[in-house]
């Protein structure tokens, strides 16, 4: 379970995260939705210890990140980025078995290839797309790169920013569906950050709202829609008119 | 205001680069630190070598070239107005092994491996790829700043000793086809007054240059700000930074080396 209390995070003026309290519990799929610029990646990236938060604390099982040892605590996650991040100096399959080739996960290169492969074809992609650089790939196959690199070593938790951005609808369906199918499969806590209410409605168990600073609403799916929050109805129905501020 | 407006810039930017210095100072240490502690990544020392020795090589080499040439036809010339022709073969030698060799070698290899350094970790920092790396438990500073800066610090003397030879040898090209040399006596010359210093101090002169050079690439590919631009900036920052710091250190260096 991951638990977050009053964070708080500024970059010089601009208070980014303004006390966020939020639970996930082992195994369930959180989503977090919010405008651009809310402070959603900033969020993840204080959990991933990217970014040290100004207060507040996060705890993993209990744990106190900041005080975990890191390369055994890293070594819970996995992340797909929103623009895939993958390493465009070498081939696919060794982005996939990254974390398989080096540390203390280190493994044979052809048992590390096997997996890769294998991990591979769990997010659909043949085989023979192993040897190719990221370069040479489509946006979606890139996300379905990110994603099998996500899930390489089994992680108990996985983050994912923003999995649909800058995919078609279709393409957009399939890897959210691919999401919560191997969020299922591997019994893994998932956490997502996105603006697509597509994708909401096909990964969450639980959304939580993050609007201006802090968690303005939080709740399982279902409820989602019957809620009385004006601001998460605003956001969920796409309103120009609302309590939410859009500059036009 | 506009009295004191001048003062606040000055010392806006006195502030600036002290904060920039002592940025690089502390960037510098932690380097030191991860170089000493494992995990380390061979491989990626070994692509680092071949990316920055071996692929410097030709440009090392046709700057020595041309300067080796140069270099003895000035002398000549300047050599001439007191009847001292013959300290070209002695005075190309130790003008390439003491300074030009190092000097031109380590501003030619800020020019093309700085700037690629700076250009590759901005990107990678801008596209995620940093923090990718972090999430998945390899530290960047360790899979990418020490084996770029080791194999820089390690290959600039090989590349200092293969241009101190082709410089060498430019000139004697010039002075044998050129300015009239014996090719035997230009080559007695040049090897009788040669120290074993001159050159291994020139060899110093490369490593410290190497160390400057893929530092100066790194922390400014890590400190790369956003998009395009921000890599462009950090790209052109770090081949300014690191031409300057080499002709400083060079200066330090000298100084250190031939003053009693």
């Amino acid at each position: 379970m991951i638990e977050i209390r009053s964070l708080h995070k500024s970059f010089g003026m601009n208070n980014v995260l303004q006390g966020v309290d939020l639970n996930v519990e082992s195994g369930t799929s959180t989503v977090i939705i919010g405008g651009s610029g809310t402070g959603k990646s900033v969020l993840l990236k204080c959990i991933l210890g990217l970014v040290k938060p100004d207060s507040g604390t996060i705890l993993l099982d209990g744990e106190d990140v900041a005080k975990a040892e890191r390369d055994a605590f890293l070594a819970r996650f996995g992340m797909l980025f929103q623009g895939g991040a993958l390493f465009d100096s070498m081939p696919v399959w060794q982005n996939v078995a990254f974390r398989l080739l080096r540390g203390s996960l280190k493994r044979p290169a052809a048992e590390a290839r096997e997996i890769a492969i294998e991990k591979l074809r769990r997010v659909g992609l043949t085989p023979d797309v192993a040897e190719k650089f990221p370069a040479e790939l489509s946006g979606g196959m890139q996300k379905r790169v990110g994603l099998a690199r996500a899930i390489a070593a089994e992680p108990q938790v996985i983050f994912f920013d923003e999995p649909t951005t800058g995919l078609d609808p279709i393409m957009a369906g399939v890897i959210n569906e691919l999401i919560r199918e191997i969020v299922v499969e591997m019994g893994a806590t998932a956490m997502t950050i996105t603006h697509d209410m597509s994708s909401v409605r096909a990964i969450a168990d639980r959304v939580a709202m993050l609007h201006g600073g802090v968690i303005r609403w939080e709740g399982p799916v279902a409820e989602m829609d019957s809620a009385d929050d004006p601001y998460l109805s605003q956001f969920i129905t796409g309103s120009a008119e609302g309590p939410i501020e859009a500059v036009r | 205001m506009i009295l004191t407006a001048p003062l606040a810039a000055l010392g806006r930017s006195t502030l600036g680069l002290l904060a920039s210095i002592g940025r690089v100072a502390i960037y510098a240490a932690q380097l030191l630190r991860h170089m000493l502690t494992p995990p380390w990544y061979p491989r990626e020392l070994l692509v680092q070598i071949l990316q920055i020795g071996w692929l410097s090589l030709p440009v090392v080499g046709l700057t020595a070239l041309f300067t080796g040439g140069a270099l003895a036809l000035q002398i000549y010339a300047g050599g001439s107005r007191f009847n001292a022709e013959t300290v070209v073969p002695s005075i190309v030698a130790i003008g390439i092994a003491r300074e030009l060799g190092p000097v031109l070698g380590g501003l030619m290899v800020a020019g093309r491996v700085a700037a690629a350094i700076a250009a590759e970790i901005g990107t990678m920092k801008v596209t995620e790829q940093i923090d990718a790396l972090v999430t998945l438990s390899t530290n960047p500073m360790k899979y990418l700043t020490v084996p770029r800066v080791l194999a820089a610090t390690l290959t600039l003397p090989i590349l200092v000793a293969v241009g101190d030879s082709i410089g060498i040898f430019g000139g004697y090209l010039v002075g044998t086809t050129r300015l009239g040399f014996n090719p035997a006596n230009y080559l007695h010359n040049t090897a009788d007054f040669l120290e074993t210093w001159d050159v291994v101090s020139g060899l110093i002169k490369g490593a410290v240059f190497g160390f400057i050079v893929a530092l100066m690439g790194c922390f400014h590919g890590m400190n790369s700000g956003r998009g395009a631009r921000g890599v462009g900036k950090a790209t052109t920052n770090a081949v300014v930074s690191a031409s300057i710091l080499i002709l400083a250190a060079n200066y330090l260096l000298t100084g250190l080396f031939f003053t009693s």
